[in-house]
């Protein structure tokens, strides 16, 4: 369960996003002394959406901050498309790689525009003024994200939804084959997580692999093509999560014990009947 | 990159300042009136008129232009590296830093001009060092009223320190005493010229930061997945600002609450944007400084009020409403 899976998945015949290899090796990341994970082996399918769970600790925010190289790893190496993340030049690592922190702060009063026009700075050299293409990519990215009647809008003013839906369409001005997102619906409610889960299929159906890290394991369920699933700093299972989630993988990671049922319309597992183990 | 949002309030803020600066010309606390200094600018006759207009005034103009631009973006700067809207190099001791450093030259024998500017930077630099120590330590860093009051009272400390020494020394007493205060009055090209190049040097390589720079109002994290490695930036920006303050702080002493006010004022007229605000601060840090700098000749006149006290008089009530506003403008 524990070996680097091969990459399944291809990105669409039609994609012009190219695929890149992304994967872990022997990865163990430390905070001071205290290990988080250990010698941990994973392949992130291209052009799928996969998403990381687990109890809180269990070391998936570290494995995302590793992923983006905020954290360097004690031994092991992460690999994009067959090269060491850390010998790659910060600016370049980001026209491949996008991260949306979970403390993500705007100053107030800045507009989606404005939040979207930070995405073009790993495209820009110091010198270089904002080019025609940097404004015809960030219309494109507020099109995609569907903010165009919000694009002068402050952020203070937005939904929780439309803030996040801005926080993503800075992202994909980026123009990154990889987008790497901690919890980005952690702080919504219902509607406005579907919202932001829809954008992100969207993004994936472009031919884009995007890395979550979520919490709630049904939404996981529902939109994600690959699911990892972590406790203790150690991947515990891997794959479709068709296949992996089952009532016994869920007491394993959160002490829960469930009924799975399918849900009726879309196919996909529910969580039903929860209750703690006693 | 003037855009749309910056283009009103700039070309308000540089049509005042020229204003302004043409005023400096023609208002002084002597008897050189409005008029006459008039005259000298249409080329009269009359030597004495025009030894005050461009030997007198036309310098300390000059140098309010630079000491204005200095310590505006320095203001700026402090408050997009430590997040913290009060952040300013007066509040927080950067300045104290330099005064204390160029008293503690002075009293050892050194004369004013030939290590003040040097020693003002690294006293600043030093200053600057305390004060972000004191932003990274857990919790003070994310309260700015707390960053406040310990940058006051690392200011007191500091500003203690400097009539210790000038207490025990005369001679430095009265070579430091009317520069301590902070003011232009009888600045003379020279000192201009002296710390120019150092200022003009911090200047080229903000200008190479401003964009990465910018991007910390996001948080470290995402500044870092843009491809910018914060840490290196506050260290590049603190030692752009020591270069700035210091150099402000050699020829005109410590003057507070330009660095607060400004940037406040800037990020008002033209949005939170960094890049905005550093480019707006250009005009309006002079035209505050050189406001400041006519009143302080007209109101006491004959005689004149020091620079730092008028400008401590118009900044400290702003401080108070920024404080006392019911939510503090967030940075972050």
């Amino acid at each position: 369960m524990n070996n680097p899976s091969s990459l399944e998945a291809q990105p669409l015949p039609d994609s012009n996003v190219p695929c890149l290899p992304y994967e872990v090796e022997a990865l163990t990341l430390r905070h001071g002394r205290y290990t988080v994970i250990e010698e941990l082996q994973l392949g992130l399918p291209s052009g799928q959406l996969t998403a990381i769970v687990g109890p809180n600790g269990c070391g998936k925010s570290t494995l995302l901050a590793g992923l983006a190289r905020l954290h360097a790893p004690a031994a092991g190496r992460v690999l994009l498309d067959g090269r060491d993340i850390r010998g790659l030049p910060s600016a370049e690592l980001a026209t491949r790689v996008a991260l949306l922190p979970q403390e993500a702060l705007a100053p107030e009063g800045l507009t989606v525009t404005d939040l979207i026009r930070f995405g073009r700075q790993p495209h820009q050299a110091w010198w270089q003024q904002w080019s025609e293409e940097d404004q015809r990519v960030v219309a494109e990215a507020l099109a995609a994200a569907g903010l165009e009647s919000l694009a002068d809008r402050s952020l203070d003013t937005l939904s929780g939804g439309q803030r996040q839906r801005a926080w993503i369409a800075m992202t994909i001005a980026q123009q990154t084959p990889v987008i790497l997102l901690d919890e980005p619906t952690s702080a919504l409610d219902l509607g406005h997580q579907l919202e932001v889960f829809e954008l992100l299929r969207k993004l994936v159906g472009e031919g884009r692999t995007i890395v979550m890290v979520v919490h709630d394991l049904t939404s996981a369920c529902r939109y994600a093509d690959h699911l990892v699933a972590m406790r203790g700093g150690q991947i515990v299972a891997e794959g479709s999560p068709g296949e992996v989630v089952t009532s016994q993988l869920v007491r394993e990671l959160y002490d829960v014990d469930c009924t799975l049922v399918e849900d009726p319309v879309t196919g996909k597992p529910l969580l039903a009947g929860l209750g703690r183990v006693q | 990159m003037i855009d749309e949002k910056l283009r009103r309030p700039m070309q308000a803020a540089l049509m005042l300042l020229l204003v302004t600066c043409v005023a400096s010309l023609l208002i002084g606390a002597g008897d050189v009136g409005v008029w006459r200094s008039l005259m000298v600018l249409f080329r009269a006759e009359d030597a004495d008129a025009a030894f005050t207009v461009w030997s007198l005034r036309l310098p300390r103009t000059l140098v309010g232009l630079a000491v204005g631009m200095a310590l505006a973006i320095s203001g700026a700067l402090l408050q997009a590296i430590s997040r913290n809207p009060l952040a300013e190099p007066g509040l927080l001791g950067v300045s104290a830093g330099s005064a204390l450093a160029v008293a503690i030259m002075l009293s050892l024998g050194a004369s004013m001009m030939e290590l003040r500017v040097g020693m003002a930077q690294l006293g600043a630099l030093l200053g600057c060092a305390c004060v972000l120590s004191v932003t990274r330590l857990r919790g003070v860093g994310n309260d700015p009223i707390r960053l406040v009051l310990a940058g006051a009272a690392f200011s007191s400390l500091l500003a203690a320190l400097t009539s210790l020494l000038l207490l025990m020394d005369q001679r430095a007493a009265d070579e430091i005493r009317f520069w301590v205060v902070g003011s232009l009055a009888g600045r003379r090209v020279d000192d201009l010229l002296a710390v120019l190049p150092s200022m003009a040097l911090a200047g080229l390589v903000l200008l190479a930061l401003v964009r990465p720079l910018s991007s910390l109002a996001l948080g470290e994290r995402a500044s870092a997945g843009l491809g910018h490695h914060p840490g290196r930036l506050r260290l590049l920006a603190v030692i752009i600002v020591a270069l700035l303050v210091g150099g402000a702080t050699a020829i005109a002493g410590p003057i507070a609450f330009v660095g607060l006010v400004v940037p406040f004022l800037a990020r008002s007229l033209c949005g939170p944007d960094l890049r905005r605000t550093l480019w707006l601060c250009l005009p309006l840090g002079p035209l505050l400084v050189l406001l400041a700098d006519i009143l302080s000749r007209c109101l006491v006149a004959p005689s004149e009020l020091p620079l730092g006290v008028l400008t401590a008089i118009c900044g400290a009530p702003v401080l108070i409403a920024v404080v006392r506003a019911r939510r503090l403008p967030t940075l972050s």
